[in-house]
């Protein structure tokens, strides 16, 4: 890159091009990460799932695209017509806009903020605007409901999440996504193995703040139909879905940079090197899985029982091959090149298995209902989340000013907090049927 | 949507969106009223101040074309109110008509027929435990279920050629001999059927999140159960024990041994567990059938035209739902002067406003879930 373009303007250019890049990408990634939900959910269920449309429905994507893009747009009569038109805007716009701090590599991000997690959080809690617009600009009962219940939501959650994110940020002592990735990496652990249960609180935080099962109240399909997308279709609608998804991305890039070592492999000082050769036996790792995962296609592709599908195999099996290749290849490549195309794959791994817990959740429990929600938010996450706080605060004092070990104050305060979990679950358990009787909360 | 202030911007200054009460229609179309049934609420915020449950919308006459069609031309129509549960209704109907003509089916047919209605039972239950466990958010369940009512209607399938509104019992017994390997095909889903419901119950038993959104949720009391006529699984729950096989047995029941699940609470949570057990009484009814199935004919001599006596009877069976009963006049000519169906799913739904004041929205649809409705029936 720096042979074509002057390096005075690299640094205003660059950035534009990952801009272009994400927004670019990200329709499409979020419309196969609707196909990987959806053949998640059909192997969960002991179904296929989207076959029909190309080899093993890998063109899903991209038909239920041009269906959306091909619908007619609706406006109900009764609408606000500005604030119906806005209002999607505002939430897909919110939901790129935090891209532009989120590090998917060492090198691949458009602004490293100093306070780029702070940023983060604000943009895209600023997409419950479009929402809550919406909803009330249709002029439905259902979209109104899922707007209020949607924004109800969010206050809650935000504050659980965000205080199970500071107990990492104690650990981090930055706001910088870089910084945060950089003291995981000179601490020698990711985060989630010092304070567990800040992630935990974390997880469930970032699942109801987009809206997903068990917490997908304001789009609640057997209440509320659709909730605030009710009234809206075609590309209207696509655009609140982009959006729902984006943040899905957000907030499990989130919790990757902070709790899973971002862009980090695993054991990244483990530095023993392949016999012969400068290359590191863990960056070795990648090419090598890709490698076997060819291997078994092609073992694979013969004993399909149609031609096609023999091909697809093939196909993917070359695509392993080529893709091992291109780690391969970035390994002897220049040191820029080899963090970028590592650390990219690594932070996207980590992204898709953070995802691959929404749905796990999203397909095994039933949805809660509103008041439990608000129930299990602010009687016990939001209890809990303080309580890890102050006990991973103290740990770092214990371990800081009076010399005690680092891993044992974090074990301890963990155990501690655990403690409380568990009491605090109880006492919730107890006090449940007295709620009832009362009406509720 | 219609007597309701509009939120609109251009009427901003005119309404305030208030803090008073909204109407919000929930159905016909709508994802979880099982069909057409159109509920209107009137909610306080999310608390449902009042509810009124507007039926009609699948109504097709019936109980009216009895009155124009031979007896035996009027079977297959039965199967057509409760469609998920068709073999119970042919079976109802069926003993009702030879009840009205003095005649009895022979004891062969009488075991098939109890074999394939509590089959059907099963079939209707898993449907519901499906539907159910989806309005509450549990996505999985429902493909689990299918997947053994599927089994269940291949049973149906190989029998008679139908699967859902199978008509699979005549007046007077069974048209079809019973193919080869029947009690082996039963028996091997009985067998399977164990670990299955046992999958199920892992799934939601004791789900801190499933106990959550049931228990509590629509209590009907027994008095309040009684004085509205609610029969089957939802009466059982609020602890009356009462099943139309145990009290007044028909077609092979008094030979066999079953439990009635009965519950004290008459929540939702014990309507879900009486019907899971109900399930598993079913199956053990089912294997104590194919064990012994007496040999003979199939059919008592009703002969060709079927002329009743005039007269009038009223015949009931436990549906899966609850008491299915059918009242049928006869003017001694070969077509019904009346006939009457008493359906469960209808008596039952009134209680749904008992159960619904003072809940939540999501406990709706949880309520309608839990009364398990089919709207064919309803409306007839």
């Amino acid at each position: 890159m720096g042979h074509l373009i002057p390096p005075s303007i690299l640094p205003y250019v660059l950035p534009v091009i990952y801009g272009v890049v994400i927004v670019a990408v990200l329709p499409l990634m979020a419309g196969y990460i609707v196909l990987l939900e959806r053949k998640v959910m059909a192997d969960m269920q002991a179904r296929l799932g989207p076959m029909r449309v190309g080899p093993h429905g890998l063109l899903q994507p991209i038909a239920d695209a041009v269906k959306l893009l091909l619908k007619e747009d609706i406006i109900p009569e009764k609408a606000d017509k500005l604030m119906f038109w806005i209002a999607p805007l505002v939430s897909v716009t919110m939901a790129l806009v935090a891209y532009s701090a989120m590090p998917f590599g060492p090198a691949f991000q458009i602004a490293d903020l100093n306070v780029g997690l702070l940023f983060i959080l604000a943009v895209s809690s600023l997409g419950i605007y479009g929402i809550v617009l919406g909803g009330w600009a249709s002029n439905s009962h259902y979209s109104l409901l899922g707007a209020l219940r949607s924004a109800a939501q969010l206050v809650s959650y935000e504050t659980a999440a965000g205080l199970g994110l500071v107990s990492a940020l104690l650990l981090a002592g930055s706001l910088s996504l870089k910084e945060i990735v950089q003291a995981q990496y000179d601490q020698g652990e990711w985060f989630v193995f010092s304070v567990p249960i800040g992630f935990f609180i974390y997880l469930v935080g970032s699942i109801a703040e987009t809206n997903r099962a068990p917490f997908d109240l304001p789009e609640a399909e057997s209440e509320l139909v659709a909730g605030y997308m009710t009234e809206y279709s075609g590309f209207r609608w696509s655009l609140y879905f982009l959006a729902e998804y984006a943040n899905m991305i957000i907030v499990a890039g989130i919790a990757t940079t902070l709790f899973l070592g971002g862009w980090l492999r695993p054991f990244p000082h483990f530095s023993d090197h392949l016999p012969g050769t400068s290359v590191e036996i863990m960056d070795g790792l990648p090419a090598m899985v890709f490698l076997g995962v060819a291997l078994y296609c092609f073992w694979l592709a013969p004993k399909q029982p149609v031609k096609i599908q023999k091909i697809v195999m093939a196909t993917v099996g070359g695509l392993c091959i080529a893709l091992a290749g291109t780690m391969v290849a970035a390994l002897f490549g220049p040191e820029g090149v080899r963090l970028g195309v590592y650390g990219g794959f690594w932070f996207m791994v980590k992204v898709m298995g953070y995802l691959y817990a929404f749905l796990w959740v999203r397909f095994t429990f039933p949805r809660y209902r509103f008041d439990q929600l608000m129930r299990l938010g602010w009687r016990f996450l939001i209890p809990l989340a303080l309580v890890n706080l102050i006990a991973v605060a103290t740990a770092k004092v214990a371990s800081q000013e009076w010399g005690w070990y680092p891993r044992i104050t974090m074990i301890l305060a963990t155990i501690f907090t655990l403690g409380v979990a568990l009491w605090l679950a109880s006492r919730d358990a107890k006090q449940e049927p007295a709620v009832e009787a009362a009406g509720g909360d | 949507m219609t007597d309701t202030p509009t939120s609109g911007l251009s009427n901003v200054e005119t309404t305030v969106l208030g803090a008073d009460e909204i109407i919000l229609n929930m159905g016909p179309q709508h994802p979880s009223t099982h069909g057409v049934l159109r509920v209107k609420l009137k909610l306080d915020g999310e608390r449902v101040v009042d509810s009124e449950c507007i039926i009609g919308y699948l109504h097709r006459g019936v109980e009216k074309i009895a009155e124009h069609r031979s007896y035996q031309q009027f079977a297959p129509y039965v199967d057509r109110m409760d469609y998920v549960a068709a073999v119970s209704n042919g079976l109802g109907y069926c003993e009702a008509v030879e009840k009205l003509l003095g005649a009895e089916a022979p004891p062969r047919a009488r075991v098939v027929r109890t074999i394939l209605t509590e089959l059907q039972r099963i079939a209707s239950h898993l449907l519901w435990l499906g539907t159910h466990a989806l309005d509450i958010g549990a996505l999985t369940p429902v493909f689990y279920c299918f997947r053994e009512r599927e089994e269940i209607l291949k049973i149906f399938e190989k029998y008679c050629g139908a699967r859902l509104t199978t008509h699979a019992f005549r007046i007077g017994g069974l048209q079809y001999e019973t193919y080869d390997g029947l009690e082996a095909d039963v028996k091997r889903f009985c067998d399977d059927f164990t670990h299955r419901i046992d999958e199920y119950e892992t799934l939601l038993t004791e789900n801190r999140i499933w106990v959550g959104r049931t228990k509590g949720v629509g209590i009907l009391s027994a008095a309040d159960a009684i004085a509205l006529g609610v029969t089957g699984p939802v009466l059982r729950a609020s602890g009356v024990k009462w099943d139309l096989r145990k009290a007044m047995p028909y077609a092979a029941y008094a030979d066999y041994q079953f439990d009635i699940p009965t519950r004290e609470t008459g929540d939702t949570y014990d309507r879900y567990i009486v019907r899971m057990q109900e399930m598993r009484q079913s199956q053990r009814i089912c294997l104590q059938a194919i064990e012994n199935i007496p040999s003979g004919p199939i059919m008592a001599k009703v002969g060709k035209v079927l002329k009743p006596p005039p007269g009038e009877v009223y015949h009931s069976i436990e549906a899966p739902k609850g008491e299915l009963g059918y009242y049928i006049v006869s003017d001694g000519t070969t077509q019904a002067y009346r006939v009457r169906v008493r359906p469960p799913s209808f008596i039952n739904l009134q209680a749904f406003d008992k159960m619904a004041r003072g809940s939540l929205v999501a406990d709706v649809v949880a309520i309608i879930g839990t009364i398990d409705i089919v709207l064919g029936e309803v409306d007839r």
